[in-house]
Order: C-alpha cells, then structure tokens, then sequence
C-alpha cells in the first residue's frame, strides 16, 4: 500500500508535469493529490473493450489518472458463452458479471446513456444532461443494427417477435422461451447478414445450440441456416462436420440468401430471389455497424459504418483525442469482431493512453491475439486462433504468418478451455 | 515476411543482441513492453498471469521455463490444443520479455 503510494505521487507528477503542456488540465477542478491534478479518462462501454481498457488504464497507472466508465447496464452479460443459454445448458445468471470488481482500482462507474461529446470543449453528454470532462475519451459501444434497412422491423412488437438477441440479456432468455414454447416438428431459421458483422462463428455456433436443444427435446424439429454470404464466413469444416455428422437432418445451411424484408406478423423473410421462408421461430440478424454514440458524432468514417484509428493507439482518425475500441472498428485484414479481440484493443489502447497523458512514447510495436471458441454442444468445442502484429509500413495490424490456426476436431477438453477461457477473461476486465 | 518482422522487432528493440538471453533489458528498450506483451496472455491465464480458472497461471513461474515451454509448443515437442498455434506468432526475443515480465509477478 505504502509502496503503491508513493508510485502514485510519481507518477502524478510525472502525469501533471507532461500534461501542463498545452491541455491546460488544471483548470478543470479535478481531484487533486498533493496539488497536481490527475489527468481524466472517461470510458463509455462497460464490454470486453470499455471495462478492459479502464481497468488496465487505473491498474497500469496506478491510479495516477481519474478514470471514469459509463455504462447504462446494471452487470455485465457476455455475448460468448450466451449461445448455451439460447440451448439450454446455461443460464443468463452464469454468463453476468457485476461491475462491483472494479471499484478497488478506483474507477468512478456512472450509470447513464452516453449520446455526444463535445471533442473541443472535451466533454461527455449523457443523456440525463450530465457533462463529464476529460483528457482522453475512450469509446467502445459495440455494435448496433441497421433496422432502416429491414422495415417490416421498424415497430418494437415486430422486434419482440422476431429477435435477433445478438446483444446478450433479456433478448437472450426471450429467444430461448420462443424455442422451449416452439411445437415439435417446428422450423427455428436464422438470418446471416452479410459480413462484416459482429462474431463471425457465432450464428453457427447458435444453429448447434438449438440443433442440440432440438435432438434432446424436440426431435422433429429442424434449423435452418439462411445465410446471405456465399459460404460459411468461419470455422467452415468444423462446423460442416458437425451439420453432416451429429446434427445431420436437423440443419440445413443456404448460402447466398439475401432479403429484401422480414414480415414479423407471419415470421417470414422476403428473400431477393425465390420465395418467401417462413419460420416457427424467426432469429434476424440485422446488418450491423458501429455503436450510436460513434455513429451518430461523425466517427463513423469508413462506409459511413465502422470507425477508422491510428492502430499505435486506437485515437480515431476522424476526431482527435476519441479514441474507439472493438466491435465498432473498421477492422484489420482478417482480425475478426470478437470480445476477445475488443479485450486486446482495450489494453494497447490502456498503454498508448497512459503513454500519451504522461509524456512517455507510444509503443510502436503493439500486438494483439485472438482466441475464439464455438460450443458444438454443450461440451465439445472448436476453435480459432490468430495472431496479429502493427505493420509500420502499411500502418495496420497484420496477422503474423504461420502462426494461428483451427482446432483438429471438435472436443471436451477445448470444452474445459472454454469454460476456463470465459471466467479468465471475465476477471481480466472486471475483477 | 518473418525476416522483415525480426529484423523490424530489433530496430524497434535498439539492438541486435540485446534480448538473446533472458538478461534485464536494456535502458534503450522500451521498458513496458514485456508487460504490453504479456497482456495478451491473460485473456486465458489471468491478470498478470494469475488464472482465476482451469487454465494453468503463469505468475511467478520462472522465466526459462515459460520460455522453454513455448519454445516445445512451436516446435511441436509439447502437445497442445492451441498453444502450438499461438506460440509460432512471437519471436524468441518477445517470449522472452513476456516470460521476464510474468516471473515477477506474485503467484
């Protein structure tokens, strides 16, 4: 404690003395230790990216810069792993985290809704009208879906009806009570959009949750893959072994399917070629793109969609001193949109932030991995893995040759991995 | 391509030989980067290196050991389910800034 105090008061004053230069801090009236103030972090997202980031950004500084995080959840509830609730062998329960953990590193939580910031004044807007300032403002708000281009979806009974619970919670638990309500000998279809879009592998891994549900339950019942893309975007063999081995006449995967609409009152999709498919169980995903807060303040500068950053330090290209995490990134060659991925972002960017508030140079040579796992049932699991290095020349992260790659087969003890893998990272961000 | 990167990764680093062996890096070497590195670890084995979980901690676990293990997952002498996939993406420079970096820190 003593020893965590006095690196503190150091690098308060290393902090206070890079930060005097030209941000003019001290005028802001923040926290003070021993008369410098602490430069501000405000971070909005409690995610794989957002919760990470802060974290590491107090841990790593220890406390030497005020970090704020802004999330409108009450706990933390993990996308990866919330397939098996769509299936039945796990809970929303075992797959929510509190934010409590990350009280002890300092960290100021605000409940709220961001919806602006002002990049001159350097201020955050919530929705509830409260401003909060700072230094630095960090973005990781996830993805959001492109319902203008669906209208049969435009209503909030029509989303109810037809979910696409691809952000988990209480859409979760609604997706699997359609599925436990859903009469034997029914058809639960699912809609691909096309790429890129939130965890590549994870509507494969939904159609094996259910197909699993379905051989336990209701063994009649069929699922049916309508993907818009031309072929499986991941995990292509593993998941066709599954889909032509133990799951062989309950999935059926359709390449190519692209809609024009979705009528939520007969659970049917307008396909732009062929005939409508109607469904018992109708799961859209919609087209996605970056998180509201990023796209509706002019962040969204790559297809008016995804956001463009500096890969040294995830600050955005668009607009100075923002800096944006994860799922809402433009992302790199073949770096998929995975909450694993956002975890790595959040930590080069922990770096690079510190770096940048405290007058020390910005790593030039940061590095990032991804680990993905799909549960094929509720034991055996496949993964891929990647991993992905700054190339200074093309100024991108690019992965590094010969090494990544997919697990040999379906098995338990990736299974045991994967359930290791969610706790471990869990911790990371909020414990 | 991975000739470039090893020649890049000693640029970066500020010397050729440096980081051969599992010496205290020197002044010149960004001294954060075996923690930055590190990090990336702990998405399965922790926080600092400390597994909350079934996946084995690397905290405090001496650093030739950590760097002879990658060192058998790249070369295939270890089985694995996915290190050997993982490890053949750092060089031997940078497992062992990662392995100096989670010796120290508490079990």
């Amino acid at each position: 404690m003593k020893n965590n105090l006095i690196n503190r008061r150091d690098f308060v004053k290393a902090a206070g003395a890079a930060s005097l230069v030209g941000t003019g801090i001290f005028a802001s009236g923040c926290a003070t230790i021993g008369g410098a103030a602490k430069p501000k972090v405000v971070v909005v997202g409690g995610g794989f990216g957002g919760a990470t980031a802060a974290k590491y950004i107090a841990m790593w500084s220890e406390r030497g810069i005020d970090v704020t995080l802004v999330e409108r959840g009450d706990a933390f509830v993990s996308c990866p792993m919330s397939n098996l609730v769509v299936g039945g062998s796990s809970t929303l329960d075992k797959i929510s985290v509190a934010y409590g953990g990350l009280d002890k590193y300092g960290i100021r939580r605000v409940k709220g809704e961001a919806v602006g910031f002002d990049a001159t004044a350097k201020t955050l807007s919530l929705a509830d009208g409260t401003k909060l300032p700072y230094d630095r403002l960090i973005l990781s708000p996830g993805i959001d879906f492109m319902y203008e281009t669906l209208p049969g979806l435009a209503t909030g009974e029509a989303k109810n009806r037809v979910l696409s619970a691809w952000k988990a919670g209480p859409e979760t638990v609604a997706l699997r009570n359609q599925l436990t309500a859903m009469k034997e000998g029914g058809v639960y279809a699912i809609h691909i959009p096309k790429a890129p879009y939130r965890c590549p592998p994870g509507p494969y891994e939904r159609a094996c949750q259910v197909a699993w549900y379905f051989q336990q339950a209701k063994p009649k019942s069929k699922v049916l893959i309508l993907d818009a893309n031309e072929d499986v975007v991941s995990k292509k063999g593993l998941f066709m072994k599954a889909w032509n081995g133990q799951y062989k006449g309950i999935i059926e995967y359709r390449n190519n399917q692209e809609i024009q609409d979705v009528d939520a009152r007969t659970l049917s999709l307008k396909m732009s070629f062929g005939e409508d498919v109607k469904a018992d169980v109708l799961n859209v995903l919609p087209p996605m793109r970056a998180g509201n807060i990023a796209a509706m303040n002019g962040l969204n500068n790559s297809n008016r969609r995804w956001c463009q950053v500096d890969w040294l330090t995830y600050e955005s290209t668009a607009v100075p001193g923002v800096h944006i995490l994860g799922d809402s990134l433009q992302i790199a060659p073949a770096m998929p949109k995975s909450g694993h991925m956002a975890n790595q972002h959040g930590k080069v960017c922990a770096a690079a932030v510190i770096a940048l508030l405290t007058g020390q140079t910005v790593n030039q040579t940061p590095m990032v991995a991804n680990t993905c796992y799909s549960f094929i049932d509720d034991k055996n699991v496949v993964h891929v893995a990647s991993v992905h290095r700054y190339d200074a020349a093309q100024k991108t992260m690019v992965t590094v040759q010969g090494a990544g790659g997919l697990s040999a087969d379906a098995n338990a003890l990736e299974g045991v991995y994967a359930n290791s893998w969610a706790k471990n990272i869990w911790a990371d961000m909020l414990a | 391509m991975k000739s470039q990167y090893l020649l890049a990764a000693y640029a970066a680093l500020g010397s050729s030989f440096a980081l051969a062996q599992t010496v205290p890096a020197p002044a010149t070497v960004d001294k954060n980067l075996g923690r930055n590195l590190a990090a990336q670890c702990a998405n399965c084995h922790g926080s600092n290196g400390k597994s909350v979980a079934e996946v084995a901690s690397l905290a405090g676990v001496p650093a030739n050991v950590t760097i002879q293990k990658m060192k058998d997952y790249r070369d295939g002498k270890l089985p694995a389910t996915i290190m050997h996939q993982l490890a053949k993406g750092y060089t031997d420079e940078q497992v062992a800034l990662i392995a100096q970096y989670l010796e120290k820190q508490p079990k």
